[in-house]
């Protein structure tokens, strides 16, 4: 059976993990607020979603990954398009846009929690601004890595550059666009989580905080860590679905 | 990108489904209205065509005052050592290219942009990967807007034609490279072309099946009634194919000789053992000219501007995974 194969390494990593942390819970008898066991994390894990505490926090979270990469992943596909046919355009904004992914997004955070105010806006620009240099980057490589002899068969049949774009470009770059969105995906969350250390009223980073700092509650920050993991991992599994609905059965 | 469309798009006339009835036709030639003028008559004719590529700031002349003519409805080959700007040709006549010098004319005309009156058949099947067979041989007539239904219809007809109905459904990696070049050959014909360019579209197979596949192609000659220009550097896919037979030297390509061949239609394959078919065959040869090793030297002097068209991607000044060789 294939999911046996799938999902036995899968959960046999799992328990070793779990076992692995118990042990050295055991063996180092640390405190709770150093590191609490796996079972009392993961009692705290259901309590908090059964009481309601985890869940409104993790669907701000959700929805600020949701939109800055919907908004971010979209603007950078287009850029990334510009950029790959322009050479002018590469020339001009290339600079700008590396300097941009370098510019630590810690620093950006309050920057931009301090113009757009405390509510969901700056953790979408945080997270679509964390997004956009892997897809633009793997967009534009991705277009320029069209084979040309394609591009002539589109000529030969006189193919407007709308159906150039629509049925050989995108299609022949979408395998490096999606290699890209993985990548974006998974930073998006980064994005939401340091917005909302920056100034926010919830989100899963502000629990993370507030199970820290006012409620002295180590096992709900650990479970909240587990959620943010569990969420990272979900979106990314996602990427990869759609990824195999659109490349999968030609690659 | 280079695809300029000029406003004289529907020069072509006809739109691609107009005519599509016109596949099941049985005999050579026949339901096409020109052939009441004689079956002679120039359908391609090249006027000292001329032309050159600037290859690392070198001018390199690859074709040099070429003239001949193509009749309607024959097989016409264009055969030379590998540099002797056969593809050049091809890519001129199909509009891709302009020439520098001399004119190219289709019916009268002049060929301007990439003509909807040619089908074109690429050294590679060139399929795009994410598409079905069925899918890219219908590829044509989506981009010309005929509907789902139509389409479907006329790229099964194609299928069938070319032997592949029962791949209908699979991907170009599924199949051979045969298979691949056979659904190349129908998205060529997808949109029913009065000529059928072939750039050494065997090259890529084995020498037994390269026989089957130009007798396959004969009999779709026969079958759709298309003008064919083949271009080919194998002397005996030459004369097995052709009516006549323009004979290029190596760089630049001149016109050396153009060679009748006197083999009778239909032919089978035991034409490649008759004495015409010899004789034809010497005759190239000997127009060919050189020494084995001459005509080896020529090549490889050739060979860095043969992939001139076949580059992949430029490479981005700002590229991170440095993807594509340097333009």
């Amino acid at each position: 059976m294939r999911w046996r194969g799938t999902f036995l390494p899968v959960i046999a990593a799992g328990v070793i993990f779990v076992l692995a942390w118990k042990l050295v819970v055991i063996v180092g008898n640390y405190p709770q607020f150093i590191l609490p066991a796996p079972e009392v994390v993961a009692r705290r894990f259901v309590d908090a979603w059964l009481d309601g505490t985890m869940a409104p926090h993790a669907w701000a979270t959700l929805s600020e990954i949701g939109l800055g990469f919907s908004a971010g992943a979209t603007l950078a596909v287009g850029f990334g398009y510009v950029l790959a046919r322009s050479r002018l355009a590469e020339r001009l904004l290339s600079p700008y846009l590396v300097a941009a992914q370098a510019t630590p997004v810690l620093v950006l955070a309050p920057l931009l929690v301090l113009w757009l105010g405390t509510g969901l806006l700056p953790k979408v620009v945080i997270c679509a601004l964390i997004v956009f240099f892997p897809v633009a980057v793997s967009t534009m490589v991705g277009i320029r890595s069209v084979d040309r002899r394609l591009l002539e068969l589109g000529r030969s049949l006189r193919a407007t550059h709308w159906q150039v774009l629509r049925h050989l470009e995108l299609p022949a770059a979408l395998p490096q666009i999606l290699g890209g969105m993985r990548v974006g995906v998974t930073l998006a969350v980064i994005g939401a989580i340091v917005g909302e250390w920056a100034g926010a009223d919830r989100g899963l980073g502000v629990l993370i905080n507030i199970a820290r700092g006012s409620m002295f509650d180590y096992p709900l920050m650990f479970a909240t860590l587990a959620t943010i993991a569990a969420i990272a991992v979900a979106l990314y599994l996602v990427v990869v679905l759609v990824e195999r609905a659109l490349v999968g059965a030609w690659r | 990108m280079g695809e300029g469309r000029p406003a004289g798009s529907a020069r072509a006339g006809s739109s691609p489904d107009a005519r599509l009835p016109r596949l099941s036709a049985g005999a050579p030639n026949c339901g096409r209205e020109d052939e009441l003028t004689g079956p002679a008559r120039p359908q391609i004719s090249l006027n000292h065509v001329s032309r050159s590529f600037v290859i690392d700031g070198r001018q390199v002349t690859v074709l040099d005052d070429v003239s001949f003519d193509v009749p309607a409805t024959g097989i016409t080959a264009v055969l030379g050592p590998n540099g002797s700007g056969k593809s050049t040709l091809l890519r001129l006549v199909a509009g891709l290219l302009t020439p520098d010098a001399g004119t190219i004319e289709i019916d009268g005309a002049a060929v301007a942009d990439a003509d909807q009156r040619v089908g074109l058949v690429f050294q590679e099947p060139r399929l795009l990967p994410w598409r079905t067979a069925i899918e890219n041989v219908a590829f044509p007539l989506e981009l010309a807007g005929v509907g789902a239904a139509g389409r479907r219809e006329r790229a099964r007809s194609l299928l069938d034609l070319v032997g592949l109905a029962a791949f209908e459904r699979a991907y170009p990696h599924q199949l051979s490279g045969g298979m691949r070049q056979r659904a190349a050959i129908a998205r060529a014909l997808a949109r029913d072309p009065q000529i059928l360019l072939l750039d050494e579209p065997f090259s890529a197979l084995d020498a037994l099946t390269r026989e089957r596949f130009n007798a396959e192609l004969l009999d779709i000659w026969q079958r759709t009634g298309t003008t064919i220009l083949i271009v080919t550097h194998s002397i005996a896919e030459a004369v097995f194919l052709a009516d006549e037979v323009v004979v290029l030297t190596a760089r630049p390509g001149r016109v050396a000789a153009r060679v009748a061949v006197p083999l009778g239609r239909p032919r089978l394959a035991d034409a490649l053992d008759s004495a015409a078919f010899s004789r034809a065959a010497a005759t190239i040869r000997a127009h060919l000219g050189g020494s084995p090793a001459d005509i080896a030297a020529q090549e490889a002097a050739a060979a860095p501007v043969h992939d001139v068209l076949e580059r992949a991607g430029a490479p981005a000044w700002f590229d991170p995974f440095g993807s594509g060789p340097i333009r």
